[in-house]
């Protein structure tokens, strides 16, 4: 294939709609489900407050009290959000196990289109050998 | 201004009429909506002060970023960016990835800035203090709008009703004096209306949250590689493509800087952190009407722009992978009347809408910028690939960066370092990325490419490359 010039085949309307729904189901699998169901969501946590119901308890001094009040917030409703922290511990498994899913995936890419983009040098230009 | 003329979905005339000062208003245009949400996600990643070091780190980030594809979009003097670099210089399977990588970026973004149109809306309405006959307060739901926001753009890029460049410029440039007025309005000269010191409350994370925070630091400049696109149109790429893209970035320094000392002086970190439109609530926060409607105004205007020329933009996208094959080849047809894509253009809709509709700001905007963080790693190693098979001298290069290759060095750090902070809080969804890309290689790999043509694919007038390839 790499010697001569590759004349792709017509694909059929059929095959055309199922890869267009492939893909279509694979962003909605991949990337929409897990925010949908609420799995992209965590890494969060609360910090503990004794008084939860007052300014000075949820450690607003008087500056940030004036601005929460013209924003429309009370000591009950600011609560959940002053409270509210990302959850920075992790586990140095997890680490890597993102890092080598990151890494490997520009491998595989990186890998796979040498192999394609050898194709496309040898049409283009001929051989190294000719 | 705009001198390319659509016939048949493509640009088929592109006059060399760009200068520097047109390609920094492209980069301000399109990155400007950043000011105005998004990047206080940052602040709640690591407050106020690790907001700020994030600021600058990714300011260092798009220096990197500008230096290298300034020397290989110059070069790679064919539209269609990030995308005709990969085809060219590592290969299809690459080349598919960037252009998922374009599609994602603009239509996760497409999606935030409906999200924000909706909401300012919905406060607005809660502000108007309307009441039912029942005498309840009358609540008006952002839902509709995100969803008529959409569907009237894609609509107008349907039709082939472009806003032009210019009356882009226009609105952008509404939206960057409303913030310029912003400024001066807050007395930055004295401590009258900004408290920096009762707001600031130091690292509440520590120096992990400065990590952290650079997640949503990149927002402040996403996009502004896409004034590289203009390549074929500027005059003399060498001097203003470098030129007018580092001065965009220093512009946007500035601004995002500015928009960091009104905000961090007015509300509390907490608030910040997690608020859906910043400059809107800073405005409000002065007691000003007229300053509450030109933010407004603003707010609105940033939006629009933004997702007008994000449609347009993954929609084109999406089209030049279909015409290359990559994706079915239906999507590669144009309107027999508009002349339009307008079969990506509708296809791409849905998934906007449903993003919009059902997820949160931050969670959209973060695949934006996972998107974005891809394009950047491929970046890294494209320039260098890029030296190897081409050396300087057997090529007309129109920009030779200078120090390669420490810029991609650099690049390579920071954007290991902000995989790092996106996993810090938002780790599945860095995995659902990953999945989602890995599972589309391979589908594309195994399947996909027994349809696409090969050695078209190829179509500079370049000699063969060198080396191992």
């Amino acid at each position: 294939m790499s010697n001569g010039h590759y004349e792709p085949p017509r694909q059929s309307a059929l095959g055309q709609f199922f890869d267009s729904l492939f893909l279509l189901a694979l962003v909605f699998a991949s990337l929409f489900a897990p925010l949908y169901l609420g799995l992209a969501s965590g890494g969060k946590t609360e910090i503990e407050l004794a008084d939860k119901t007052t300014w000075a308890g949820l450690g607003q001094n008087a500056v940030m009290q004036g601005a929460w009040e013209k924003l429309g917030y009370t000591p009950e409703t600011a609560a959940p959000v002053i409270v509210s922290r990302f959850d920075y511990s992790f586990d140095l498994v997890a680490l890597g196990v993102t890092a080598l899913i990151v890494v490997g995936y520009f491998v595989l890419v990186v890998a796979f289109s040498k192999s394609e983009y050898r194709e496309v040098i040898a049409e283009r230009f001929g051989r190294r050998d000719q | 201004m705009t001198q390319t003329t659509a016939i048949h979905g493509e640009k088929i005339s592109l006059l060399r009429v760009l200068g520097p000062g047109h390609v920094w208003a492209l980069g301000v245009g399109i990155v400007l909506v950043g000011e105005y949400m998004g990047w206080n996600f940052s602040v709640g990643k690591g407050g106020a002060i690790a907001a700020l070091i994030a600021c600058w780190v990714a300011g260092l980030l798009y220096t990197c970023v500008a230096m290298i594809d300034s020397e290989v979009t110059s070069t790679v003097a064919a539209a269609g960016g990030q995308y005709a670099q990969a085809k060219h210089i590592v290969g299809p399977l690459m080349a598919f990835n960037v252009g998922l990588f374009l599609v994602f970026a603009y239509t996760m973004l497409e999606a935030a800035n409906a999200i924000t149109l909706g909401y300012l809306i919905q406060t607005v309405g809660g502000m108007m203090g309307q009441t039912t006959a029942g005498g309840e307060a009358l609540v008006l739901h952002d839902k509709p709008f995100i969803v008529l926001t959409i569907m009237f753009l894609a609509w107008l890029n349907y039709r082939g009703v472009y806003a032009t460049l210019t009356f882009n410029l226009v609105i952008t440039a509404i939206a960057f004096v409303a913030i310029i007025i912003l400024f001066f309005a807050v007395r930055p000269w004295s401590s009258d209306v900004l408290q920096h010191n009762e707001l600031l409350t130091g690292l509440p994370y520590g120096w992990i949250g400065v990590i952290a925070a650079l997640h949503f630091g990149l927002w402040y400049y996403l996009g502004i590689e896409g004034t590289c696109q203009a390549a074929e149109e500027v005059r003399s790429p060498a001097r203003s493509l470098p030129l007018g893209t580092m001065t965009g970035i220093m512009t946007l320094l500035i601004a995002a800087t500015m928009t960091w000392f009104i905000c961090a002086g007015l509300m509390p970190w907490e608030y910040l952190g997690q608020a859906v439109t910043p400059l809107f609530d800073a405005a409000r926060l002065m007691d000003s009407l007229p300053l509450m409607v030109l933010l407004f105004i603003g707010t609105i205007f940033s939006t629009l722009a933004s997702a007008n020329g994000c449609i347009n933009d993954a929609s084109r996208a999406w089209f030049s992978m279909a015409r290359d094959r990559y994706l079915p080849q239906w999507f590669g047809a144009v309107h027999p009347r508009y002349r339009t894509p307008y079969r990506s253009i509708v296809f791409l809709v849905p998934v906007a809408v449903l993003f919009a509709y059902y997820a949160p700001l931050d969670q959209v905007i973060t695949f934006s910028i996972l998107s974005g963080l891809l394009g950047y790693t491929f970046m890294t190693f494209n320039v260098i690939m890029f030296r190897r098979k081409w050396p300087l001298g057997t090529i007309q290069r129109g920009y030779v960066h200078p120090l390669h290759p420490l810029p991609a060095l650099v690049l390579l750090v920071l954007c290991a370092t902000t995989y790092f902070a996106v996993f810090l809080g938002y780790g599945t969804q860095l995995m659902a990325m990953m999945a989602f890309f890995i599972i589309a290689s391979l589908w594309f790999h195994f399947h996909r490419y027994r349809y696409v043509r090969r050695g078209d694919q190829f179509t500079m007038p370049w000699p063969r490359p060198l080396g191992d390839y």
